[in-house]
């Protein structure tokens, strides 16, 4: 345990350091790694919620709503993204409620939860493409520019600066993790998870968690969003709401382990570095080509990792083990 | 103030549009109810047979009835090999993989689309004379397509009375493991059921050719409608998704012409959703 906190710090350090090396990162590695960093936090926020049952497939809306309400703030009202987040946030928790109290009181669970979720992440992106007179609809929206450094506008010119703001967002994921990790909540979760009836019957409030933890899911992500939008300084709604995104984040975390604290990451890494891979080693030519090698690859992980990169790996070393020790 | 005759307009075009996407919500909700898996992919495989069509008939020039075959033997193709190649692995797995799978069979086939066949929209052209019901314009293609479409379920049902390895279908839907206890083999009801689904897709590609343009993203326009029916109808209940389909069209017609497609949609997502709360079994379920 205690070789494997070091090796974290360690890592951890070189990270810290990494982009004032010389000649370690260019500015291209900045830019996949601060992506990195900030679909792996909205992947942890999912996990939150999907390591106890609630496989929800419309992560998109929360991201969406977050991502263009900051957006939409700054643009028209001049609010800086810092108080737009907390805006975007309250309405996220907002819209988080009224999807997972219903859900919770009627029992809506399994297939009918992810197929609800579904729902609302769809309901989240027509409804930015039908305001198309303010949200730009499916040609999505330029975050004004600041044209200088600016704090209060949450934009650089030096990838560094999102960097270490994506590196600290990333940290404040895993904490949160670690937290719900090692609290009440979870064992009640994890009860509620296997027999909603049964918790009940000791005394567990399911509302109460289902929508606790729905909430907290959900403004994690909308903050995810909010970074990228700000980061990218664009905002779409394919990208940012809809099916498509949410079964992104949804593949990213059951690739790399939905049960340990860097399966999302680990996973997330892995397509984002896929992805890139793809699209620089295909460039313009063969358009389409990247998506299908993706889509095929995704495919066959699930098919033969089933319990997602980082849970295998853990299997095999915990197999390993009892069997060094009797060698 | 928008005309009445706008809104009968839109009524009659929900209505047509209804038959074609009852014929989808079918397919996917015979699959659903047997196997227990949700194909996220399953527009995406009528996508295809709607490409086999386009090139059947305007780029060969086959008459358009030879298209339709082609696509449904193609539809009935793609199902079993989805089955064998995809569900057949992952069959005891988590649900989440389950549905995983076949998601990134939908990135695979929609970008694959795009590789193969670019972004252009494209469209069988037929030439068909217009028909004029009390003013109101009236597709004739629609209208055939909507016949169709009746009839196609009305093969499914006999298909799933009449015959024996119909019967099996049912028996596997309502109780997986007395099925397999009884003697019988799940894994060939489940290929039939695949095969048949496929099918579905290929009729429903083929009679959505004639009135809608493809293109690779042609799934994503449809199939999260698709999976809305089948659960408001109940899932494994036929008529409940037959009669889902239909206040869906409706809702999603009659409000686009009302406001805008997009909010046309958003609305029907919103039903669907409160009807979830309100009636979680589905329309035609009693409430327990």
């Amino acid at each position: 345990m205690t070789g494997a906190r070091a090796l974290g710090l360690l890592v951890l350090m070189g990270l810290a350091v990494a982009p004032f090396v010389p000649g370690v990162m260019r500015e291209y590695t900045i830019h996949v790694l601060v992506q990195i960093f900030i679909w792996s936090f909205i992947g942890g926020a999912w996990s939150l919620m999907g390591r106890f049952g609630l496989t929800s497939l419309g992560h998109g809306a929360f991201l969406g709503l977050g991502a263009y309400t900051s957006t939409l703030l700054w643009n028209f009202f001049g609010l800086t993204p810092w108080l737009g987040a907390v805006a975007a946030m309250a309405l996220t928790a907002g819209l988080a409620v009224i999807v997972a109290y219903p859900c919770s009181r009627f029992q809506v669970v399994g297939h009918y939860f992810g197929l609800v979720t579904l729902a609302v992440g769809e309901v989240v992106r027509l409804l930015i493409i039908a305001e198309r007179d303010w949200t730009g609809g499916s040609l999505g929206l330029t975050v004004k520019a600041a044209g200088h450094d600016s704090l209060v506008a949450v934009q650089f010119a030096d990838k560094r600066v999102f960097y270490y703001l994506a590196l600290g967002l990333w940290l404040i994921g895993l904490y949160v993790w670690v937290r719900v990790d090692r609290s009440m909540a979870r064992s009640a979760m994890e009860a509620i998870g296997e027999d909603e009836t049964a918790a009940a019957s000791v005394g567990i409030h399911v509302t109460r968690f289902k929508v606790g933890i729905t909430v907290l899911s959900a403004v994690l992500t909308a903050a995810g969003g909010i970074a990228y939008a700000q980061y990218i300084s664009y905002v779409n709604p394919d990208t940012l709401a809809g099916i498509g995104v949410s079964l992104r984040i949804v593949f990213a975390v059951v690739l790399g382990g939905m049960y340990s604290l860097l399966g999302p990451t680990v996973g997330t890494a892995l397509t984002i570095a896929l992805a890139e891979y793809l699209r620089v080693l295909f460039g313009l030519k063969f358009i389409g080509m990247a998506e299908t090698i993706y889509g095929l690859l995704l495919i066959l992980f699930i098919i033969f990792l089933p319990a997602g990169i980082y849970g295998t790996v853990r299997q095999l070393v915990r197999r390993r083990r009892p069997t060094a020790v009797a060698a | 103030m928008i005309d009445p005759v706008f809104l009968a307009e839109a009524a009659v075009n929900g209505l047509l549009l209804g038959g074609v996407l009852a014929l989808l919500a079918l397919g996917l909700n015979l699959i659903f109810g047997v196997i227990d898996i949700v194909w996220i992919a399953y527009v995406d495989l009528v996508m295809i047979c709607m490409y086999a069509v386009y090139f059947i008939v305007q780029v060969y020039g086959w008459p358009i009835w030879a298209g339709g075959l082609a696509s449904v033997a193609l539809g009935a193709l793609l199902g079993v090999l989805v089955h064998l190649l995809i569900i057949t692995p992952i069959l005891t797995s988590a649900p989440v993989n389950q549905l995983l799978a076949t998601g990134g069979l939908l990135f695979f086939l929609q970008s694959f689309a795009t590789f193969l066949w670019t972004t252009d929209h494209r469209s069988v052209r037929l030439t068909l004379p217009r028909l004029e019901l009390f003013d109101m314009p009236i597709s004739v293609a629609r209208l055939i397509a909507f016949a169709l479409s009746i009839l196609a379920m009305l093969g499914l049902y006999l298909f799933l009375s009449r015959t024996y390895i119909g019967t099996a279908i049912r028996a596997v839907s309502q109780d997986r493991e007395a099925m397999a206890l009884m003697g019988a083999n799940p894994q060939r009801v489940y290929l039939v059921t695949s095969a048949v689904g496929g099918a579905m897709a290929g009729v429903a590609a083929a009679l959505l050719i004639i009135q809608y343009a493809v293109h690779p993203f042609f799934g994503a326009a449809f199939g999260p409608i698709t999976f809305m029916i089948c659960v408001l109808g109940g899932l494994g209940n036929m008529v409940g998704a037959f009669v889902a389909s239909f206040i869906m069209s409706e809702v999603i017609a009659v409000s686009g012409v009302i406001w805008s497609t997009e909010m046309g949609y958003v609305i029907a997502f919103v039903v669907f959703i409160v009807m979830i709360f309100v009636r979680p079994g589905g329309i035609l379920a009693k409430r327990g």
